[in-house]
């Protein structure tokens, strides 16, 4: 039995003068721990899928499973990270992290303390009583991962999470992220549009083809890389080799 | 060594300029005020402008005094004063409930929106008679009239801006199952608190038009029946007296609103 099953999915989006297909088809099973990407080119439908595992809304058909059972009874147990922070500029970071325990109303003092141990550990110990505005983007995405983390979902969604931040700060929070994951061995899923980010991270990567979006190839991250932490992995070898293996799939989904 | 000195000079004179500046700006203000009043006292004394229409400060001084005395004065701005703020904080809020209604239920919403627009296009001050008549010619109907003449426009502007909220903040509290009052207490609400406030500012001058109307109408108390009743018995003393006792009271409760504005946009 896998942790997340996929069966079928189809979504259409309907307005006034059309109907469009997101989704066509999708079927995946991803496994407990498991760090997978879905990599595609805008339009894919990948945000749509994430949405739909999230519980946000229904698919027009197909059934998804979390631990055998339908996501919108569990949706306690799924994190959502979106592409900026997101972070309420009206509450302080310690009312930001706080906030999910407040919406599940389980404010007790045993998981405040383990939000303030997650705050540390990003090392944002002393900016509690701070505003957002006043933390740079790095450190608000940050803040954002431990409002996520702090609800302790067992699955991980992660909306390019990094695309809105400068590439050294991309690189240290990928780093910061996987290895975060890791340690609590969270079952995660990426969505991006950059191939390296998603080899460097994942285990497992989806390719997605646009209108309908559908799986259009699935590839398996060597061991070798996996073992790695994301930004060693962008300096092995093997790395190399998958970028261009998936870059030209990619080129030939385009043209 | 002494690399400091000359950056701590400028700042100085920097200073130093911007107090001269103010100084200036502050020096300017007080000429009108005074040339205004001088004016108008001397063109008074002298027949300028007709004496019996015009007035004088010097008798609207000279009144101010004897109602102050005889305490008159402060049971009308009492009376206009609580109508005034009573009627636009009820407006504010009603005016935000209903917002917050339709933000509920978008299909009620789009079934009230011609309704909305009609009722915001009618001036409001024509509703005096009705709402006299049906409320008693009492400080009730002219507390709804400060009323009823902010709260759709109050709607109209809250609802937009209840709706232009960055649907990701949802989405946010969404993902930890939030329901819909949630979403509106974390989210809607606190993301439109500057949205009211700056309606709250407007309200303030709406409420003095709906106030003044509706005591003109009932003409009993309060500072716009002092204003009817002046322009009944040819006594433009008296309606200038309550015009100058309007404009600094109304001018306090707009610098009060500014304050509180200060006070809860801080954290923003």
């Amino acid at each position: 039995m896998s942790f997340l099953k996929l069966e079928h999915i189809h979504h259409t989006y309907f307005t006034k003068t059309s109907a469009t297909t997101a989704l066509s088809d999708i079927s995946l099973e991803v496994e407990e721990g498991e760090f997978i990407s879905f990599l595609g080119p805008s339009g894919c439908g990948k945000t749509t899928l994430l949405s739909i595992i999230a519980g946000l809304f229904q698919p027009t058909e197909g059934t998804i499973l979390l631990e055998n059972r339908s996501v919108n009874k569990s949706k306690k147990k799924i994190g959502y990270m979106l592409q900026q922070d997101y972070l309420f500029p009206w509450k302080t970071i310690e009312e930001n992290i706080l906030l999910g325990l407040k919406i599940f109303g389980i404010e007790d003092s045993a998981k405040k303390e383990y939000a303030f141990s997650l705050l540390e550990e990003m090392g944002l110990k002393g900016y509690e009583k701070q505003y957002p505005k006043q933390l740079s983007g790095g450190m608000r995405q940050r803040v954002a991962l431990v409002r996520t983390l702090v609800t302790e979902p067992k699955l991980l969604m992660l909306d390019e999470p990094f695309s809105a931040l400068d590439y050294q700060t991309k690189l240290r929070l990928e780093d910061l992220v996987s290895e975060t994951l890791k340690s609590f061995g969270k079952t995660a899923i990426l969505v991006t549009h950059d191939i390296g980010e998603a080899i460097a991270m994942s285990d497992r990567i989806y390719l997605f083809s646009a209108r309908p979006g559908q799986i259009y190839q699935s590839f398996e991250v060597p061991k070798e890389l996996r073992e790695l932490s994301p930004f060693q992995a962008r300096n092995h070898e093997i790395y190399s080799q998958l970028f261009q293996e998936i870059w030209k799939e990619l080129e030939s989904l385009e043209s | 060594m002494n690399h400091n000195q000359p950056v701590e000079l400028l700042h100085k004179n920097y200073i130093k300029k911007l107090t001269y500046e103010k100084r200036w700006v502050r020096f300017y203000q007080f000429i009108i005020f005074f040339v205004f009043f001088l004016g108008w006292e001397i063109s008074s004394k002298k027949q300028w402008i007709d004496p019996l229409i015009f007035s004088a400060p010097s008798k609207v001084w000279d009144l101010f005094i004897k109602k102050i005395q005889d305490g008159t004065l402060f049971v009308d701005l009492g009376y206009t004063l609580s109508e005034t703020v009573l009627g636009f904080i009820l407006g504010t809020l009603l005016g935000t409930i209903l917002a917050a209604i339709l933000w509920w239920s978008p299909f009620l919403s789009k079934v009230l929106d011609p309704y909305l627009v009609i009722l915001n296009a009618m001036p409001k001050v024509a509703l005096g008679p009705i709402l006299i008549v049906a409320l008693g010619p009492n400080m009730t109907s002219i507390i709804a009239m400060g009323a009823i003449i902010s709260v759709i426009i109050t709607t109209i502007v809250v609802y937009t801006a209840f709706k232009e909220v960055d649907p990701n903040y949802i989405k946010v509290l969404q993902t930890f199952g939030a329901t819909r009052s949630q979403c509106f207490k974390e989210a809607i609400l606190p993301a439109c608190f500057p949205t009211i406030i700056s309606t709250l500012k407007v309200n303030v001058g709406l409420s003095w038009v709906g106030v003044i109307v509706g005591e003109f109408l009932v003409s009993s108390k309060g500072l716009g029946y002092m204003i009817i009743y002046g322009f009944q018995v040819f006594n433009f003393t008296l309606v200038l007296l309550s015009l100058l006792v309007i404009a600094v009271f109304a001018t306090i409760m707009y610098q009060l609103v500014e304050l509180l504005e200060r006070k809860l946009i801080k954290s923003n």
